[in-house]
């Protein structure tokens, strides 16, 4: 693996809405060129972790660490800036733009004040060539007529496309075919081979073992276990995530830093 | 940018169509488009052929070049009124209360010019602020405090009818003679004028979308066959040509006072056409409008502000409302308090929906306004001309914006089946 010192870190991140106390003491980290799994029951605070981390909701103690570097995340735009990009599980596409539209929305290229379609355009179709989809007929399709694989890939596209240093997919194969699902695992798995640091919220454990080199497990917004995905079974991670602890994983408390 | 594929693979979007290769395959497509819901201007355009026939069998007078010309002018105001719509329904929303804005606003020009001895420049500039004002309080209520527009607007559709009351008294009315502003619905361009202005337009376009079409070809960009860029030009050309030569003959019924020449509302809502056009269309401002309207959860992810986007179209919509009020006072040649009320804000809402704009929000374009605001003008013409009981004309028009509104709904909901956006 390429690189032993993380990308992003989080350290005791604390999160309470009201007198509701989500997020206790949350360690996370995330490495270049490496695909951490995020999982836990519903419940466990998974959303409200990546939601703090794309700055949609501020922390209320904890330091966010960026490159080794302490920094103040406010809101989405900072997050973006520090090369942030967050794959929605609803996707937060417009149905009613195109490919090209959807991928620049909010960041659109100007020739003055007139929107410079021909650079869009030719950037989006550069990114796009570099991943596989099939069945697409055009760049300027509205994305209301893609299936939910394409949109996927679209909306993990647009990362590719801003040369994101950190991706985080919030169950990107929730809804997807065998097939389709099978594409966007690959997917994510170039995306980790290219550099990026792959955060993966994912229910699937099959998705999990298959893509994740390091897995953290969330147990009622503390972290129950923080290990390399080679060092544990598919029967412990379920008991993390249903208990909070595994019997028989050997120092599950002290989170190895190796992958 | 990163290059995360391997070169085995099979990149599909490599190989995507940059053109929809023949004339006849574009008209296909169009057609398939059609029948998935994605209909455009298409019904209100046949509407509008449909319209004219019946009413030229039913009065010989309807395609008289005087009586054609009144349509026009008639339909400026309803235009604008419907033009400053389409953002507010872009994004969803509605704004009950133009047409009083409108109306408050010509009352403000009104009493500036003739109470207190303002130029004109000076009252316009007025009534535009009147109406920049309650688009901007509107837009605050609606965004920041989250009432629905609906019910903002129903409340100021009611208040705005107290404030022109308190600025004209009741019953008044405010006689508008200055020259420029009556000038906008009474006067005509000169015969020679009107042909270069034409000209230009249609010259200035055709070079436009050649251009654009040659740029796009030789950067392998998605493009349309030429054939319809040219058949575009020449459906612009031809219509511009054909009103151009009617409003440039003599339309008088007195031999002795020839009246010929294009009213100046026509330019002027050419122009408001060509600039929103260009704003919804060309610029990120309109690029946010449509994507809020498309998906306001998507919007805000993609860092756009929502709220001031919101608040934008609210003071455009009054704004552009006060400009059509400045227009349907120099149609009426006065300011009253019933000024921007009746039917006037309907037949605008009307007109943006026939020419193809949803009231689900997301689809819609200026141009829309420009072919309901004929359509509904061409009704309360035609109807007008055969002398019938106005009850008949609330009927009919009630009628038609039903109509718009259920091919509204259901276009909607085939594009959702056949997956079209």
């Amino acid at each position: 693996m390429s690189d032993s010192t993380p990308l992003l870190e989080l350290r005791g991140i604390n999160k309470s809405f009201g007198v509701a106390h989500v997020l206790h003491d949350v360690d996370l980290a995330i490495y270049p060129g490496q695909v951490t799994a995020l999982v836990g029951d519903n419940g466990a605070g998974k959303s409200t972790l990546v939601k703090a981390l794309a700055g949609i909701y501020p922390i209320d103690t904890g330091e966010y660490v960026f490159d080794g570097k302490p920094v103040n995340v406010h809101g989405p735009k900072d997050a973006g800036a520090l090369g942030i990009e967050v794959v929605y599980q609803d996707l937060a596409l417009c149905e009613n733009l195109d490919i090209v539209e959807n991928m620049f929305l909010g960041r659109e290229k100007k020739n003055g004040i007139v929107l410079d379609e021909t650079t869009m355009e030719s950037k989006a179709r550069e990114a796009l060539t570099s991943l596989s989809v099939r069945t697409v007929k055009s760049v300027r399709q509205s994305v209301a007529s893609l299936s939910g694989g394409q949109r996927q890939t679209v909306a993990i596209a647009k990362s590719v496309l801003w040369n994101s240093r950190i991706v985080l997919l919030d169950e990107p194969t929730a809804a997807l075919g065998v097939a389709q699902t099978r594409q966007v695992l690959d997917l994510v798995r170039r995306l980790a081979d290219s550099g990026v640091g792959v955060l993966l919220i994912s229910h699937n454990l099959t998705d999990v073992f298959e893509v994740a080199d390091r897995i953290t497990a969330l147990y009622l917004g503390r972290v129950a276990a923080d290990v390399a995905t080679k060092d544990v079974t598919s029967r412990q991670v379920v008991e993390l995530i249903t208990t909070g602890h595994s019997s028989d994983l050997d120092g599950a408390a002290a989170p190895s830093t190796t992958a | 940018m990163t290059d995360i594929i391997t070169e085995s693979e099979e990149a599909g979007f490599a190989s995507d169509l940059t053109q929809s290769t023949t004339f006849g395959e574009s008209v296909q497509a169009y057609i398939s488009r059609v029948r998935g819901g994605e209909m455009g201007a298409l019904p209100s355009v046949l509407g509008l052929v449909v319209l004219f026939i019946v009413f030229n069998f039913a009065n010989d007078r309807f395609l008289s070049n005087l009586n054609l010309a009144n349509l026009l002018t008639q339909s400026g105001s309803i235009i604008i009124l419907a033009m400053a719509l389409v953002p507010v329904l872009l994004l969803g929303e509605i704004d009950l209360s133009a047409g009083y804005a409108g109306g408050v606003a010509a009352c403000v020009m009104g009493v500036l010019m003739v109470e207190h001895d303002q130029t004109w420049v000076v009252a316009v500039a007025a009534a535009l602020l009147t109406g920049a004002a309650i688009g901007l309080v509107i837009g605050l209520l609606v965004s920041k405090l989250g009432v629905p527009s609906f019910v903002v607007t129903l409340a100021f559709f009611l208040g705005l009818q107290g404030v022109s009351l308190k600025l004209i008294g009741e019953g008044g009315s405010v006689r508008i003679n200055q020259e420029v502003i009556s000038g906008i619905a009474n006067n005509n361009m000169g015969v020679a004028a009107g042909w270069i202005a034409a000209l230009v337009i249609i010259l200035g376009f055709a070079a436009l979308r050649l251009i654009q079409h040659r740029r796009k070809v030789s950067l392998s960009l998605q493009h349309q066959p030429l054939a319809v860029v040219v058949g575009q030009i020449i459906a612009v050309a031809a219509v511009l040509v054909v009103v151009t030569y009617v409003l440039n003959q003599n339309r008088s019924v007195n031999p002795n006072f020839p009246i010929k020449g294009i009213p100046y509302v026509l330019p002027f809502v050419v122009v408001l056409l060509i600039f929103w056009s260009f704003m919804l269309g060309r610029t990120t401002w309109g690029r946010h409008v449509y994507a809020v309207g498309g998906n306001a959860e998507a919007a805000r992810r993609a860092g756009i502000n929502v709220d001031r986007i919101r608040i934008s179209v609210f003071m455009i919509c009054s704004s552009m409302a006060a400009l059509s009020g400045i227009v349907a006072a120099s149609y009426g040649g006065k300011v009253s308090t019933s000024s921007g009320g009746g039917n006037v804000l309907l037949y605008a809402v009307g007109a943006a929906v026939i020419g193809g704009t949803s009231l689900f929000g997301g689809k819609g374009k200026a141009s829309d306004a420009v072919i309901g605001g004929l359509v509904i003008a061409t009704i309360a013409n035609g109807l007008g001309l055969l002398a019938q009981a106005s009850y008949i004309n609330f009927l009919v028009t009630g009628g038609v914006l039903l109509l718009a509104a259920s091919v509204d709904a259901i276009s909607r909901r085939r594009r959702s089946a056949t997956g079209l956006g």
